[in-house]
């Protein structure tokens, strides 16, 4: 059967790609699986930091796609979860050192000793964006509950419609319920209600995620955090598993309408 | 209404099929055509078809310059004469009709289009930011409108679901157009050479129909009895 591609973007920057991206990725590891990330912002690498490999790299993709070492001497081995690797991206080089073929390529080769392959986007709609795009199984939207975000986002879902993928899936990040409930924060319905595809998770505004990501440790790992418990869920929905979107802050009421809405809108299959 | 012209829609761009004549005669009265559609062209990418049509680079260039003048870019040049293809290749023209079926940007491909602009263009799925349809005749969206993307009509649009991005019907200069939409919400709406912007919405979306009324743009809702 071979590993899923899932693509993580978002077209408007800043909001939580790269942190998503590490965070599912570890997530899945912890629950068994064989993960490789591959940071595809060549050129602004940054999933390195958060996952905090930083220092480990000694090849990258562009090494990979150039033949000057083996696929295998790019992977990163994690530090904490053995079968979770990273391929780095190149800081020295720009986006046209990899094409959308390189990557479906290097993909391929990956698919058959792995269960999932994450590859964290760059921002924009540009060269970057159709690398990640193009080996894509899954297409993950993050997006803000903020008005630019999400018409990024719609703009997004209509090149991934355009290349004849299946509908992108949305992370609402960020989320403050406690603005939401105050009115002052746009809902996960009106998010929805634009862009009209299947939410796979909604991620609350959490200090501790800015915190790891800086320590390079995934909060997914941290069982404490409500942030990392999203991303869990997210992982278990990729896996299949029919988890409830309202885990956290249902006390507040307006996830639990998220979850009825979901319910009624069709869960993924 | 006004000079002839075969006009196609080819995704975001327009495919104009040159009639036949001197050249000296064809190209004012193609520039005629085009001022007399003037904000239905502005912004477009044309390609021409000239058929056997032999042109120098200089006549290419001259009108490309003047259809510059106008915001219009000449894209390509369709031709089966040796000398226009290669004056086209000098010019860097497109020779063939760009690759339409959802291009790189995510514009549509045309579905259906008349040379005479008069049918509708059906579009099933709701256009996103960053989606343009351009159509000489009427165009008909069964899905929304989203804010970012943008719809150009010579004739009307009508529009089975949320309009709220911009729409302009009667591009062409026809202010006997409608606007018509289950919610209608558009960022800018245009008839003719008219704009408006939508007030806020006060209550439940109903269907409403926009036109102009003695030169303005108003919406009423619409009557099912």
């Amino acid at each position: 059967m071979g590993a899923k591609v899932v693509t993580v973007t978002s077209g408007k920057g800043g909001v939580g790609k790269t942190t998503t991206a590490a965070n599912i990725a570890a997530a899945l590891a912890a629950a068994g699986n064989r993960v490789v990330c591959i940071d595809a912002d060549i050129g602004l690498r940054n999933l390195d930091l958060v996952m905090g490999l930083e220092n480990r790299i000694v090849y990258d993709l562009v090494d990979v796609v150039e033949g000057r070492c083996k696929l295998r001497q790019a992977m990163i081995k994690d530090k904490r979860l053995p079968n979770l690797f990273l391929i780095p991206a190149a800081q020295t080089r720009d986006k046209t050192a990899v094409s959308p073929e390189d990557m479906i390529r290097v993909t391929a080769q990956l698919r058959k000793d792995n269960d999932w392959i994450l590859i964290d986007s760059p921002a924009g709609i540009e060269r970057g964006f159709r690398n990640a795009l193009a080996p894509a199984d899954i297409v993950l939207i993050v997006t803000n509950p903020e008005v630019s975000a999400v018409r990024d986002a719609d703009r997004i879902i209509g090149l991934v419609e355009a290349a004849e993928k299946d509908p992108p899936k949305l992370v609402l990040n960020r989320v403050k319920p406690e603005m939401v409930r105050r009115g002052e924060m746009l809902t996960s319905e009106d998010v929805l209600d634009v862009l009209a595809i299947e939410l796979i998770g909604v991620v609350p505004e959490d200090e501790r995620v800015l915190m790891s990501s800086n320590q390079g440790s995934p909060i997914a790992l941290d069982g404490r955090s409500r942030a990392g418990r999203a991303f869990q869920a997210i992982a278990r929905r990729l896996m299949g598993e029919q988890v409830p979107i309202d885990e956290f802050a249902a006390e507040d009421g307006f996830l639990r309408r998220i979850s009825r809405m979901v319910r009624a809108g069709g869960q993924p299959a | 209404m006004g000079t002839p012209l075969a006009i196609k829609g080819i995704g975001d761009g327009l495919l104009v099929t040159v009639p036949e004549g001197a050249w000296q005669v064809v190209r004012p009265s193609l520039l005629q055509a085009i001022d007399e559609r003037g904000e239905f062209f502005r912004g477009a990418r044309l390609v021409l078809q000239v058929a056997g049509r032999s042109l120098s680079a200089a006549e290419l260039g001259g009108l490309r310059d003047e259809l510059q003048e106008r915001e219009v870019s000449l894209a390509g040049i369709l031709s089966s004469s040796e000398a226009t293809r290669s004056a086209g290749a000098n010019l860097g023209l497109a020779l063939e009709v760009p690759r339409t079926k959802l291009g790189e940007n995510g514009d549509l491909e045309p579905i259906s289009f008349d040379p005479e602009g008069d049918q509708a263009l059906l579009v099933e799925r709701t256009l996103r930011s960053g989606q343009k349809v351009r159509h000489p005749g009427h165009v008909v969206i069964l899905g929304d409108v989203n804010p970012g993307a943008e719809v150009v009509a010579g004739g009307n649009v009508v529009v089975w679901g949320r309009l709220r991005g911009v729409v302009h019907a009667g591009a062409t200069g026809n202010d006997r157009t409608v606007v018509c939409a289950l919610d209608l919400s558009p960022t800018q709406l245009r008839i003719g050479g008219h704009i408006t912007v939508s007030p806020e919405r006060k209550g439940k979306p109903r269907p409403e129909k926009a036109y102009l009324k003695d030169g303005n743009l108003v919406a009423e809702a619409w009557k099912t009895s």
